[in-house]
């Protein structure tokens, strides 16, 4: 495996511009200042309650996501790239969305395979020839970015569903403002606390025309027992808007209500952090308790936004991933300004070959997983766990993408034995409303904590970092 | 506000009342328990709290004995007891969880350090110090909860709705210590108060933390019908029923202002003021201490329903 690229200190070489000022404060301090400082953002985050809930285990259903107190940093030219490349991104998969449940003229140009989409499970039939309000599928997404060296940034895939990870974005530079107020004084670090404000902006722009000129915009939830339910309520709060649960809505001829002390209160805009297989159990899975029934028929009369629309899982897939940039290039005929990582796809014969013959040092994902789970990381995989990857691959392989093990570049972090380099990548958000696109500058830094580790999802031990876009 | 959030604080304060009520009974059962026989006579203090705890049958279905290692685990630690001190801290926790975002951060701080703590105590208490510490932390909590909610909680219907059910859970836990104590407190021709019942009228005034009014209030030696009196039908006594619907009233009132509607809770409400307000002890001792009582617990229980039927569901 190559050497990693460290944002700090290049290949070894000097320290890079942007963290000159921390590396010299860094060396000015005693050395157990950020030990204790660790220590206090725990406390900090115990206080608020910052938790987060982890599948199958069942003794402690909270736990706090690690928090490193030093913090990775991009500079503005870095960031400016970044920035026209997520735009550039996010409106091609809206434009390609609208395509799909549309006219479909990306399939029928064949650019994009049509299993790939009708076979997909994301698919939503439902949606066929529907228009979603201002013509918006994705309004809130988070594209995850990894850097390999000076210059290149790979996207590592879309999250175009429900994307979280933004509350520890925000809390995060809250308690590193507390902590370090003297390194702020040295760095013009662009902020990133009017993320809640633009996010109720865009909720608000993409109402129904029928709203009123003040539409009603609530957070759906699965509810407590949520792994991001911190995160629902947290950006209730922030936003204003009222945390309900399925129960707490109803659907009455055609409108949507919220159930309130007052009585029922028309409900205009959901943004919705539920998945769309529990939306609305006449539509979707029948079991369903988190949903809202009727949802769905209220949703294709037009009377009500949901944030994100139903049926984009069918951009944010894996397999669909690698087809990005030829997207891209068909609905905005520019070139990509972010590219993909390489990716071999093993729905194709000469791919699945070059896959299963060089699966020690590839990573091979599940199309349609996430969080981390269900994928092999080639060089850190034993015999026995490649042989068995082996198999489910061979008996179906196009559920399977692999890409290169990636030199994912790493930044200083605070482990055991002192500051020690960790394999970093970057979650930015982006907001699509009908006015405009709107990114905050920065965006969630996952740390893989463990030494080598390159699994930076938080319900596998990653853990986050403040992200600093320097400003101009 | 979302029924579902005004419902969360409502059962906040009452599980936190709750519990706190629970932790009284238990602090002055263990302190009569530690009387002579002699002085308290050989009634079982023991089981008469777990009466007033309003949970007799579910403790026997459990325990062959009521003794004092029996109550307090049932009464404080049993995750078994729905209604037991952690219980209550637990599911108080999880309602504040739910409106994480109604709550303010200092009520949350109270009631999340409370929860977070809990695992401290969560195995059976050790010895009667030990627990003595736990039930005076209980309280404790309780009073921070209290305090914070009174110091910075916005006065709207959020602040309404966690008074509601503050006040609905006081009045049911001082009823139900009536309800179990009236024989002690009615009239008596003969000689007043035998040493034995001097014992428990402390008592029943320490449970609802008024030994201290009493005192100043009457300005006298404890008689039965004056702590009947002071716990009924005395406004200015903050647990007494008559307070507790002093409070019931207004907040009542403030949330139908609001909203621009009267409805059945305002009714009923204020038909339970308006029958405090104009009895008189005599008439209640002549009519029937206990059967007052009992009447009395229902209609608020009554009252919980119209609320809950009003703005909860």
């Amino acid at each position: 495996m190559p050497v990693a690229f460290d944002e700090m200190n290049g290949h070894d070489e000097e320290v890079r511009a942007a963290y000159a000022v921390l590396d010299d404060w860094l060396k000015g301090q005693p050395p157990e200042l950020l030990g204790q400082r660790c220590q206090e953002a725990e406390l900090l985050f115990r206080r608020i309650g910052i938790t987060f809930a982890v599948y199958g285990e069942a003794e402690s259903t909270e736990r706090l996501i690690p928090f490193d107190v030093i913090p990775r940093i991009i500079s503005s030219a870095e960031w400016d790239v970044l920035h026209r490349g997520l735009e550039q991104r996010v409106r091609a998969i809206n434009l390609y969305l609208n395509d799909i449940y549309g006219p479909r003229a990306i399939l029928k140009a064949g650019i994009v395979p049509e299993d790939l989409v009708f076979q997909n499970p994301q698919f939503r039939p439902e949606m066929n020839g529907q228009r979603v309000p201002h013509n918006i599928y994705v309004h809130i997404a988070g594209i995850d970015i990894v850097r390999v060296d000076e210059k290149t940034f790979y996207v590592l895939e879309d999250n175009a569903r429900a994307p979280s990870g933004v509350s520890y974005m925000l809390e995060n530079r809250e308690i590193m403002l507390r902590l370090f107020p003297d390194l702020f004084s040295r760095y013009r670090v662009a902020p990133v606390e009017n993320y809640p404000d633009e996010l109720l902006a865009t909720l608000k722009s993409v109402a129904p025309t029928t709203a009123s000129s003040d539409p009603t915009v609530v957070l759906l939830t699965p509810g407590i027992y949520n792994s991001a339910y911190f995160e629902h309520s947290f950006l209730a709060d922030k936003l204003g808007i009222e945390l309900v649960e399925g129960r707490d809505l109803l659907v009455k001829n055609g409108v949507v209500y919220m159930r309130t002390t007052e009585g029922p209160k028309r409900v205009d805009v959901i943004y919705r952090r539920v998945d769309d297989d529990f939306l609305d159990p006449l539509a979707f899975r029948p079991d369903s308790e988190l949903g809202v029934p009727g949802l769905m028929s209220a949703y294709l009369a037009g009377h009500v936004t949901l944030a994100n629309a139903v049926g984009t899982g069918v951009a944010d897939d894996k397999a669909v991933y690698s087809y990005m940039p030829e997207i891209v290039k068909f609905y905005l005929t520019e070139e990509p300004i972010l590219n993909n990582v390489p990716t071999w796809r093993c729905r194709e014969p000469e791919h699945l070959s070059y896959v299963l013959d060089h699966l020690p040092e590839l990573v091979v994902k599940i199309v349609h997983g996430s969080g981390g789970y269900g994928m092999l990381v080639g060089p850190a995989a034993t015999k026995a766990e490649i042989a068995t990857f082996r198999a489910r691959i061979e008996a179906n392989p196009s559920n399977y993408i692999a890409q290169p093990t990636l030199a994912l570049s790493t930044c200083p972090t605070l482990v055991d034995k002192g500051i020690a380099p960790r394999h970093i990548d970057l979650r930015p958000f982006v907001l699509t409303g009908r006015d405009q696109i709107r990114i905050v500058p920065g965006g969630l830094t996952r740390v893989a904590l463990l030494n080598g580790s390159l699994v930076v999802n938080s319900s596998q031990g990653g853990g986050t970092k403040d992200t600093w876009v320097l400003d101009r | 506000m979302l029924s579902r959030t005004a419902d969360n604080l409502y059962w906040v304060s009452r599980y936190v009342e709750r519990a706190e009520y629970l932790a009284r009974i238990l602090e002055v059962t263990m302190r009569l328990t530690s009387l002579p026989i002699a002085y308290i006579g050989s009634r079982n203090e023991w089981e008469s709290a777990v009466a007033t705890a309003g949970c007799s049958k579910a403790f026997a279905a459990s325990y062959p004995e009521a003794n004092e290692a029996n109550v307090m685990e049932f009464l404080a630690f049993s995750p078994q007891n729905p209604s037991s001190i952690c219980n209550c801290i637990e599911l108080a926790r999880t309602n504040a969880r739910a409106v994480r975002t109604a709550i303010t951060s200092e009520m949350w701080d109270v009631i999340n350090g409370a929860w977070l703590e809990l695992k401290r105590f969560a195995n059976a208490p050790g010895s009667r110090e030990e627990f003595l510490r736990f039930l005076r932390w209980v309280q404790e909590i309780s009073l921070r909860f209290d305090g914070s909610a009174f110091r910075t909680m916005l006065r709207n219907d959020m602040f309404w709705f966690a008074r509601l059910g503050l006040n609905i859970e006081r009045a049911d836990n001082t009823a139900r210590i009536l309800d179990k104590k009236y024989h002690l407190l009615l009239p008596v021709d003969a000689p007043i108060g035998g040493p034995l019942d001097y014992y428990q009228w402390a008592a029943i005034l320490r449970s609802v933390s008024a030994l201290t009014s009493y005192h100043w209030v009457y300005r006298e030696g404890l008689k039965p019908w004056l702590i009947a009196d002071l716990l009924i039908l005395n406004s200015q006594m903050p647990r007494s029923l008559a307070s507790c619907y002093d409070n019931l009233v207004r907040y009542c009132d403030s949330i139908a202002t609001a909203y621009g509607r009267q409805g059945p809770a305002q009714r009923q409400a204020r038909a339970i003021r308006a029958r405090l307000q104009n009895s008189r002890m005599e008439e209640i001792f002549q009519t029937g201490l206990h059967e007052f009582i009992e009447e009395f617990i229902a209609d608020n229980n009554q009252l919980g329903a119209a609320v809950t039927r009003q703005y909860l569901m």
